[in-house]
């Protein structure tokens, strides 16, 4: 399945802030240039947006957790 | 009572520095560290140290409860905050107190009259230091804003009682916008800083930040002059210097006698810091806040009076008087420190943790770095991007900045992006080559393209 993964090593959230839903739940339609997460990295927050187009299947890093760059953030579906 | 077991409650470059002031006098060191941080530098330098939890810092170097079971497991009898994290959180200093220990600073009730800037203003003004015109209270309703505003005249600053380090600041330019404006801020200081309390300031246009590195042990208190610290980004400094040449004498000496007398007031014990806004034009400065604490760029004063400030604090948190008097402590020459973060300055300022690869330090008189990298060490994401201080000291201005550019040209940090270029750009600009800037001047500079005119391609 196609992945969307960290450009940067951070923290990982899959929420915009504590109060919200997350960006994306399954089955949702995923488009280019969809913020999937953000990635917090020495305090600055870094939109994580899709480059590619298909539905949201799961995230793959848990929410607040630690993630290296390159490491797989959420998985499309077809 | 003197101290033998430090404990930092810290990390970077200013564990660091702690860890040298403190070896200096002969103190067992104990450095905290998070899972994130088992590499630092300080963790190898220090006597012993504890892991305290998970990277966020959250988890590990907010973590009240944390910290304190380290202080107490390690049998530490003081803790130095450092600056950030939990350095201005009086719950700390009280829990340090609790457990039997010293804090390195003032005491909690000097922390938290200072960190509510309501408070701090009403203190300050009773020791008769300048403040900016604005409420004398806490604002509660939106008409009593718009009363005051009217009052001191727009455009005024809406504040956050409980902000600080220009978090929670909006500017209304006429009654409109602060109607608009300050249940915004309410909503923002209440979820922020679990206080929605505001206050209004007059906005003063294009002021410098000058402030005043004080000492005191309790009962006496002394300065060591005034640091320029208006080159800043985001509300960030980004460039600071000792002295500013901008004041004349008088100035110079009023503004240092105030930050005396305001720290006096409160019997301040420790290092400590008096924020000021300058307006150049009318040669008046205004009180904005003091931070209880040791700042990043402390290192110009110490550059300019000789002094240690860190060793200064350890002592009188030990017992001791201030080891100097005013009348002993003199300047010479002028200091420049340019702040080292591990960003990049052409994407717009992005951060770029990563292995440091190869680290080449420059040396000489006059000049010092502050850091906390070495070859191979990889630089977490989890923290602030500051990697290094790099300080220079000359004869005058002029001097320093041009030991600062033979500083910036020898230093090498590979594997990361820096913001070295943006200083080397800034020693270039006749700006600030001839002193002219403010607080508003380096953003507008930045999105002119002034980084990239100014290289040397």
């Amino acid at each position: 399945m196609p992945t969307i993964p960290s450009p940067l090593p951070g923290t990982f959230y899959i929420r915009p802030d504590p109060g919200s839903g997350p960006f994306k739940n399954t089955g949702d339609a995923v488009a280019i240039g969809d913020t999937i997460g953000l990635v917090e990295v020495m305090k600055t927050f870094i939109e994580i947006k899709s480059e590619i187009a298909g539905t949201f299947a799961s995230y793959s890093a848990e929410d607040s957790a630690p993630v290296t760059a390159g490491q797989d953030l959420a998985e499309l579906g077809d | 009572m003197a101290i033998n077991r430090l404990l930092i409650a810290n990390r970077g470059e200013i564990a660091v520095r702690i860890i040298r002031a403190a070896k200096a006098l002969g103190i067992t060191t104990i450095q905290v560290f998070s899972e994130a941080d088992k590499d630092m530098l300080a963790v190898r330098l220090a006597d012993e140290a504890i892991c305290i939890g998970a990277p966020h810092a959250r988890d590990s170097y907010l973590n009240i409860d944390k910290v304190i079971a380290a202080a107490v497991k390690k049998s530490a009898d003081a803790v130095h905050p450092g600056y950030g994290f939990l350095a201005e959180s009086a719950d700390f200093a009280r829990a340090v107190i609790k457990v039997g220990m010293t804090f390195v600073g003032p005491s909690a009730d000097t922390i938290q009259q200072m960190g509510d800037k309501v408070s701090a203003r009403a203190i300050a003004r009773a020791a008769g230091v300048p403040i900016v015109p604005g409420s004398v209270g806490r604002i509660d309703s939106v008409d009593d804003a718009a009363r005051v505003a009217a009052e001191i005249g727009y455009p005024v600053m809406i504040k956050a009682a409980a902000g600080g380090g220009g978090r929670g600041i909006r500017i209304a330019q006429n009654e409109d916008d602060l109607r608009a404006m300050a249940p915004q801020a309410k909503a923002e200081a209440e979820a922020a800083f679990g206080d929605g309390g505001l206050y209004l300031e007059r906005s003063i246009r294009a002021p410098r930040h000058i402030e005043v590195q004080i000492m005191g042990d309790g009962t006496d208190a002394v300065h060591f002059f005034e640091r320029e610290c208006s080159l800043q980004r985001r509300r960030q400094k980004v460039w600071e210097e000792a002295g500013a040449t901008c004041l004349d004498e008088a100035t110079r000496q009023h503004l240092c006698q105030t930050a005396v007398a305001l720290a006096e007031a409160v019997q301040y014990c420790g290092a400590g810091t008096v924020e000021y806004l300058y307006d150049e034009a009318s040669k008046d400065f205004y009180f904005i806040e003091m931070n209880t604490r040791i700042q990043v760029e402390h290192p110009v004063s110490e550059m300019t009076t000789g002094i240690d400030l860190v060793q200064e604090m350890l002592c009188i948190a030990g017992g001791q008087p201030l080891s100097v008097a005013q009348s002993d402590i003199s300047k010479t020459g002028h200091a420049i420190e340019v702040r080292i973060n591990a960003e990049d300055p052409h994407m717009q300022f992005m951060p770029f943790p990563g292995v440091v690869t190869g680290l080449i330090v420059p040396s000489g008189k006059g000049v010092r770095f502050d850091h906390f990298l070495y070859p191979g060490y990889a630089i977490p994401p989890f923290y602030d991007s500051l990697i290094g201080k790099l300080i220079v000291h000359g004869q005058d201005r002029q001097d320093a900045i041009a030991r600062l550019v033979h500083a910036l040209e020898a230093l090498q940090i590979d594997g990361l992006k820096t913001t070295i270029p943006l200083h080397l750009a800034l020693t270039r600009d006749p700006d600030v080559l001839a002193g002219n800037f403010h607080t508003q001047w380096l953003e507008p500079w930045l999105d002119a393209g002034n980084l990239t005119k100014g290289e040397v391609p």
